[in-house]
């Protein structure tokens, strides 16, 4: 017998304050975008005088002249200070890199468990110690003794192409800078690397080591491939925060304005050390010039983390399956 | 079924791999006796100081390990040289955090008396007796631009985290991307940002003006620390208010939002931490002012990160050491906030059990 099932529509009306909820929220959560678009709205708003002036000669000229007389040129070309953001960067990655993985792989399996907590701490706190700490720390601290480091590196490596100077001064040099830059951005490297390290299924470490693998054996062959990407992830999120860090190398590094690839011999700079020096007696023309120099910077930066930030994703995703 | 009585008897797995005590302490013995016969190599040598020792200690603890370990087998080498090379990584990255730390408490605390926290530079110039003058106008300026960012940033960056895991609206991916992309914004960029807008706007520098620029810089930690303790919301409790008939609205601010309260301030704190110790964007918006004051909005403002900066430019000797004493005053608040930080959601561990 068949009972007619009257279908019955089910239909949940939101409530108002639900609708108000939503509206609130969502608009809550997208201020972010609008905040975001209008740092690359504005920046560039202000400084697309200087983009329309210079033309493709802001990003490859390497000269940075205000108008002194009257009459005399004005050119703004950003390449030494792009230059020198990327060779101080590739410096602090090159060296906090290794040193950072080693000590994420310390804590995670070399450590006691209380020491790794504490550690952890330390690790979160270092990430958090301000730049300009560092900056008077490198310049009072680290910088004479880099400075006897880049004399002997000179002085018996100095065949090696990398470590070759011109002239022997050392003060203020990339290497200086880099190394600052290497110290702040190690703590993140290492929190990033940890992470990922501390998800590789515990059963393949255990199992390797069940079969008789050492320590060592079960990280070279199953930690460090699985957290690859992490790790590769992090570096790139160090790279961004040394690419823009301001005061620390303003404080430690010799602004000079000239392509400077000798990474032991003085002078460099990156763009934003630039726009705090320039900043406080700029022409209104030259703080145009230096807030499209910012725009760029903001661009390089986004690029960088977005990569970063799509590795580490795509490393966690795996880790989560 | 029956009950089971067999009791586990008290084997305990027998860890071949792991040390024993003598060999512990033989291996601790060998890294002192390295690192001895390093510094003694060091002392008649060209080589100086502490990265003179870990030249010579770390390569010499790499032969030590396969000399010790190299009759076990090749594998066994790797693994004790690979020990040394961890824990030389350790150590060496240790190093610059402790001399960090070594350095402000050592070079500031001169700088610290009773004065310093309350008496401000109006009257006194930055290379004077110390003693006198002190950094209460920086204190209350960087309370004060916290304060302001924190109210603009923690209500912005929560509602990021509610958009991401009740509303699970079509942006949710979008958002996330977008907090993400916003946790890399250099400072001096955001600084930038308001400066181009706010400060030309007002042609004047402004306490508000920086807060601004911090509370771009806040938004994202807050949202990511949010999103994640808004995550630990158990789906029951959701699914049990809507039993209950409650609103989507009620939910959340009956139900979810107060589950992780101490959450909620967690990630706060932490946001107050990231940018209390800016400096960059400030130098931009707020800039410096000598007198204390707490309104926002009437003109520049002093701040910790920005007078250390201004005192270290002065180059005296005694400014110099004030600029080491404001720092000493920034990491003390840095870290007390940390401790903050771990004590609330230490207690919120505590409250769920």
């Amino acid at each position: 017998m068949a009972v007619a099932v009257e279908q019955r529509e089910v239909v949940t009306k939101k409530p108002r304050v639900d609708k108000v909820l939503h509206g609130v929220v969502t608009s809550g959560a997208l201020a972010s975008l609008v905040i975001l678009g209008s740092i690359a709205g504005f920046l560039l708003y202000r400084g697309f005088e200087i983009f329309s002036d210079m033309g493709f000669g802001f990003i490859t000229g390497s000269t940075w002249e205000g108008a002194g007389a009257e009459g005399e040129v004005t050119k703004y070309g950003i390449a030494p200070m792009l230059v020198g953001s990327l060779v101080l960067s590739l410096i602090a990655v090159a060296v906090a890199l290794p040193l950072s993985v080693g000590t994420a792989l310390f804590v995670e399996f070399y450590a006691p468990p209380g020491l790794r907590r504490v550690l952890v701490s330390v690790l979160d706190l270092a990430a958090a110690i301000p730049s300009v700490i560092y900056g008077l720390w490198g310049l009072f601290v680290l910088r004479p003794l880099a400075i006897g480091w880049a004399k002997s590196l000179n002085e018996y490596l100095g065949w090696f192409p990398l470590f070759r100077v011109d002239a022997t001064f050392f003060d203020g040099s990339p290497f200086i800078g880099g190394l600052v830059l290497a110290v702040m951005i190690s703590p993140i490297i290492t929190s990033v690397s940890r992470e990922v390290f501390s998800q590789t299924p515990p059963e393949l470490v255990d199992g390797a080591r069940a079969l008789g693998g050492e320590r060592w054996s079960a990280i070279r062959h199953i930690v460090l491939p699985f957290g690859r990407s992490g790790v590769i992830g992090g570096a790139m999120l160090g790279l961004g925060r040394a690419l823009g860090e301001t005061v620390a190398i303003y404080l430690v590094v010799s602004i000079v304005f000239k392509i400077n690839l000798q990474m032991l011999f003085t002078g460099s700079g990156n763009i934003a050390s630039m726009i705090a020096l320039k900043f406080g007696e700029a022409s209104p023309y030259e703080v145009k010039a230096l807030l499209a120099s910012g725009f760029v910077l903001f661009i390089v930066t986004l690029i960088v983390n977005l990569i970063a930030t799509a590795i580490v994703n795509g490393s966690v995703r795996k880790a989560s399956k | 079924m029956t009950a089971v009585t067999t009791q586990p008897s008290a084997v305990r797995p027998l860890q071949p791999w792991k040390l024993t005590t003598a060999q512990r302490f033989s291996r601790f013995a060998t890294v002192i006796a390295v690192v001895a016969v390093a510094a003694l190599l060091v002392l008649v040598s060209p080589l100086a100081g502490l990265a003179g020792i870990a030249l010579v200690a770390i390569p010499l603890q790499v032969a030590v390990s396969v000399a010790r370990s190299g009759r076990h087998g090749s594998v066994a080498a790797r693994n004790d040289v690979a020990t040394s090379l961890i824990g030389s990584a350790f150590l060496i990255l240790m190093a610059p955090w402790l001399s960090i730390l070594y350095t402000v408490v050592r070079r500031g605390y001169e700088a610290i008396s009773w004065n310093f926290l309350t008496d401000d530079m109006r009257v006194t110039a930055p290379d004077a007796e110390l003693g006198t003058g002190g950094i209460a106008h920086a204190i209350v300026g960087t309370g004060v631009m916290v304060l302001v960012a924190t109210a603009v940033s923690v209500p912005l960056g929560i509602l990021s985290g509610v958009y991401i895991t009740e509303i699970r609206g079509r942006f949710t991916k979008l958002v996330r991307f977008i907090v993400q992309a916003m946790s890399g914004v250099p400072s001096i960029v955001a600084g930038l940002f308001i400066y181009s807008t706010l400060v030309i706007y007002n042609k004047s520098y402004s306490g508000f003006a920086g807060a601004l620029a911090l509370a771009v810089l806040m938004i994202p930690t807050v949202a990511r620390t949010a999103e994640e303790v808004l995550k630990l919301v158990p789906e029951e409790l959701r699914f049990a208010g809507y039993a209950l008939g409650s609103t989507q609205a009620s939910n959340v601010f009956r139900i979810v939002l107060p589950t992780v309260r101490s959450g909620l301030v967690t990630s706060a704190i932490l946001g107050v931490a990231r940018v209390a110790g800016e400096t960059a964007p400030l130098l931009m918006t707020a800039q410096i002012f000598l007198a204390t004051k707490g309104n926002p909005f009437d003109g520049p403002l002093a701040s910790l990160p920005i007078v250390t900066f201004s005192f270290f430019q002065n180059g005296a000797d005694n400014a110099v050491t004030r600029a080491w004493g404001t720092s000493m005053v920034l990491l003390v608040l840095i870290s007390l906030l940390f401790a903050l930080a771990r004590a609330v959601s230490a207690d919120r561990r505590r409250s769920r059990r």
